[in-house]
């Protein structure tokens, strides 16, 4: 049940697949699923509204690619809005001029703030060549300050305290006084967690912004936060001029929803993620990746994405109908492998699928038999492409030696076209570069698992095709 | 004088959230599509969750059955409602005779752990009876400082070793320490985890182990810290936490913000253990035994809780 917007996606998937195209019908079942699901995420409940409109009116205008499944259109459609909603483009921290950079964090109790504070001093030393000065100014969690000395000295990175009696605003301005004297080009100022209705507290945060003039503020976010997030972005936001948010315990199984609400009721970008325990487990936000992570999904918008840009879909389209009709030809195949390997190698075209990555692994996938298959057809004469029916045994044997190939390998390349040819007048539709066609092609290219006659990508169509079986040509099984 | 506490929290609460439900409730709403929307709306943002979505159907079906016609009797059937589903939720503490009676504390990263057995500590200490710690989160930089320092505040022992020792070390020194010193309660503090590492979950039974080596009844008590203003993640904290370790109960902290922990009923689904304490703030006295009416009320943010 939670592993939810993944499984609702799914859903929504299956309610559109196999439709032409996207109407609105298909659409909204789709869609009130992924609602509900938003939801369980701990989107807040305005922007999961909002949001649908947004997949709605983006799905509705696109044209779908006729080669490509509606469905899938759809989740590129999905990630897309989510994409945009998770502030689209990666934005870094702020620069300056005049050294030291200053940047300022806070945020709730617990959020992570310290840790976080010495993974970003660590990631500045690490990819900025920076040499950072973390500034002790929360005095009000016990043994907050020796946390940080602490994790300073573990990391080497240098570390401004004071006794805890001190006020966090002088603190802040002495610490970047230190800065200047002792040549540090980025000072982290590490506040106490705070509750955003706490005024006092809340007044003195905006004390340090005032008195500090920090380049950056950023606010620290827990990823398993709730509906309430909203509340306290809203409030952390009208008090001090945010630059970004960080978002801390990635590694956890929430989904984050509450980051997408933080992120649209701020208007402020995502810079960091916290990906784990250990002090460089720190990442630069990338919000693509973030919703393909949301989403539970692989890979696929690249594929789609790319699909989009190497495929001719006119001339997909009418490979799909001659599939269908059984009058693929030899020609069509060629054209088609091509398409195929426009989109890079076979293993990383593959590994873009959801869960198919994990699969291969194991699997051996050569692009060379892709090659190999390419010379036979082209050692064909035109004729005999499009008549597959007219090749007999000594045009086999001609077209063998013209490849460079043994007479068992024109065999079975011309036996599984045919049996190619038979599944799909069965299957009727769904050819074309559907997860099917796919499926058969593996069949075509006989993938096998290393040491195992079958291959464990069944589930992807190409399940019962004789690929692992006999010699493909060459004579070498893969 | 405790329930004073919960009531100045609400109030924050109340100050804050102009969207409660006593807005909705106001005069001459019809109960309509709309006010059902916005019913279901505010049941989300207490982090409801789907349940919010259930209450709002159950709602219909009984203006279906007649049993409400008007937006005024809205508010009680609610309630009714989200306190059937706390039954046995609120239960005290566990005491064995004879001592000691060992508390173990688990939670995620950043929950509120260490504050919530500073407190608990104070709460115990205040009711007579004697307590010591242990400091068991020896992963986190200064934990160790930040336990002592509350054992230095509250005047009492503590067990504790090196940064980086074995937690489940420190566990047996403490219970053997709570044995021969005759306390009456051990709290035992833990490293914040996250419920998808397995290593640590793992680290978690083996604390459990060792606890029992010693005294086979023990833990008495597994208490869960959960943050108030985690969403529905904390359904998945409770069920992987008592995978690990025997949870009998919830400490609900942070709930001084305008967070409502509404999680809490989600959890109950999966893991139906009382909910001992909330966390109301941040001096030592802001912890208090759990009441699911006042609880339901925060929830519903009515106005029957008048500011102290």
């Amino acid at each position: 049940m939670f592993d939810s917007l993944a499984n609702a996606l799914g859903s929504a998937y299956r309610s559109i697949v196999g439709q032409k195209v996207l109407t609105e019908k298909n659409v909204d079942e789709g869609i009130r699923s992924v609602r509900q699901a938003l939801l369980e995420a701990d989107v807040n409940f305005q922007v999961a509204k909002e949001f649908i409109a947004d997949v709605k009116q983006r799905a509705l205008g696109q044209d779908v690619l006729t080669a490509v499944d509606p469905g899938q259109q759809f989740v590129k459609v999905f990630h897309d809005a989510l994409t945009a909603l998770l502030g689209g483009q990666t934005t870094g921290l702020p620069v300056t001029d005049n050294p030291p950079l200053i940047l300022m964090m806070c945020g709730l109790q617990g959020s992570g703030k310290t840790t976080t504070c010495a993974k970003l001093a660590l990631w500045l030393r690490k990819n900025k060549k920076k040499n950072p000065l973390l500034v002790a100014a929360d005095l009000q969690r016990p043994a907050a300050v020796e946390q940080l000395q602490s994790l300073g000295k573990q990391l080497g990175i240098a570390v401004y305290a004071e006794p805890v009696t001190a006020r966090p605003p002088e603190v802040c301005r002495r610490g970047i006084e230190h800065a200047h004297k002792f040549q540090h080009d980025v000072v982290i100022l590490d506040t106490a967690g705070r509750l955003h209705i706490d005024e006092l507290l809340m007044q003195e945060l905006q004390e340090v912004q005032a008195r500090c003039k920090p380049h950056g503020v950023l606010l620290l976010c827990d990823s398993m936060l709730g509906q309430d997030a909203v509340n306290s972005a809203k409030e952390f936001h009208s008090r001090l001029p945010l630059h970004g948010l960080i978002l801390t315990k990635v590694d956890g199984d929430a989904r984050g929803g509450a980051a997408l609400s933080i992120v649209k009721v701020t208007g402020r970008p995502i810079l960091f993620a916290g990906t784990g325990e250990k002090p460089d487990d720190l990442e630069e936000f990338d919000p693509s990746r973030m919703a393909g992570r949301i989403l539970g999904m692989g890979d696929v918008v690249g594929l789609v994405e790319k699909a989009q840009s190497v495929i001719d879909e006119k001339e997909a389209e009418a490979q799909a109908k001659k599939l269908q009709k059984g009058q693929f030809t030899f020609e069509d195949f060629l054209s088609q492998l091509n398409m195929i390997r426009k989109l890079g190698p076979l293993k990383k075209v593959l590994g873009m699928l959801p869960g198919v990555g994990q699969m291969l692994k194991d699997v051996d996938l050569d692009d060379a038999h892709f090659k190999r298959i390419e010379a036979i057809i082209l050692s064909m004469s035109p004729r005999e492409r499009r008549n597959p029916e007219v090749i007999d045994t000594p045009r086999r044997r001609r077209i063998a030696l013209g490849s460079g190939n043994q007479l068992e390998a024109v065999h079975g390349l011309i036996k599984q076209f045919k049996m190619m040819q038979d599944m799909m007048k069965k299957l009727g539709k769904g050819g074309g570069f559907g997860p099917g066609g796919m499926g058969d092609l593996e069949g075509m290219l006989g993938m096998g698992k290393k040491g195992g006659p079958q291959s464990g990508m069944g589930g992807m169509g190409g399940r019962g095709f004789p690929g692992g079986r006999g010699g493909f040509p060459g004579g070498r099984r893969f | 004088m405790v329930f004073g506490k919960l009531r100045a929290a609400l109030k924050k609460t109340r100050e804050v959230l102009t969207r409660g439900l006593s807005r909705l409730f106001s005069l001459g709403r019809k109960l309509d599509a709309t006010f059902l929307d916005e019913l279901e709306h505010v049941l989300y943002q207490s982090d409801l969750g789907p349940l919010g979505t259930r209450l709002v159907e159950e709602l219909k079906a009984a203006y279906a059955r007649r049993e409400i016609a008007e937006v005024a009797q809205v508010p009680a059937f609610l309630r009714a409602m989200l306190l059937r589903r706390l039954e046995g939720a609120a239960a005290p503490l566990a005491k064995t005779t004879p001592g000691p009676t060992v508390i173990l504390i688990v939670g995620v990263n950043g929950s509120g752990k260490t504050t919530s057995i500073a407190k608990l500590a104070n709460h115990l200490k205040q009711q007579g009876h004697k307590v010591m710690l242990g400091a068991g989160d020896t992963f986190r930089a200064a934990a160790v400082e930040q336990l002592s320092l509350w054992a230095d505040r509250l005047g009492i022992p503590i067990i504790k070793q090196g940064p980086g020792a074995d937690t489940a070390a420190v566990a047996y020194d403490a219970v053997a320490a709570a044995i021969a010193r005759k306390v009456d309660y051990l709290l035992l503090d833990t490293a914040g985890r996250l419920h998808t590492q397995k290593n640590l979950m793992e680290e978690l039974k083996k604390i459990v182990r060792v606890v029992q080596k010693q005294l086979p009844s023990a833990p008495h008590e597994t208490l869960l810290v959960l943050d108030a203003t985690t969403g529905q993640n904390a359904i998945r904290q409770a069920s992987e936490f008592s995978k690990a370790a025997p949870v009998t109960g919830l400490i609900l902290a942070k709930m001084d913000g305008t967070a409502k922990g509404g999680a809490v009923f989600g959890i109950r689904e999966v893991l139906p253990v009382p909910v001992k304490f909330l966390g109301v703030g941040e001096g030592m006295d802001d912890l208090e035994p759990f009441n699911p009416e006042h609880y339901v009320d925060a929830i519903l943010s009515f106005d029957k809780i008048e500011p102290a």
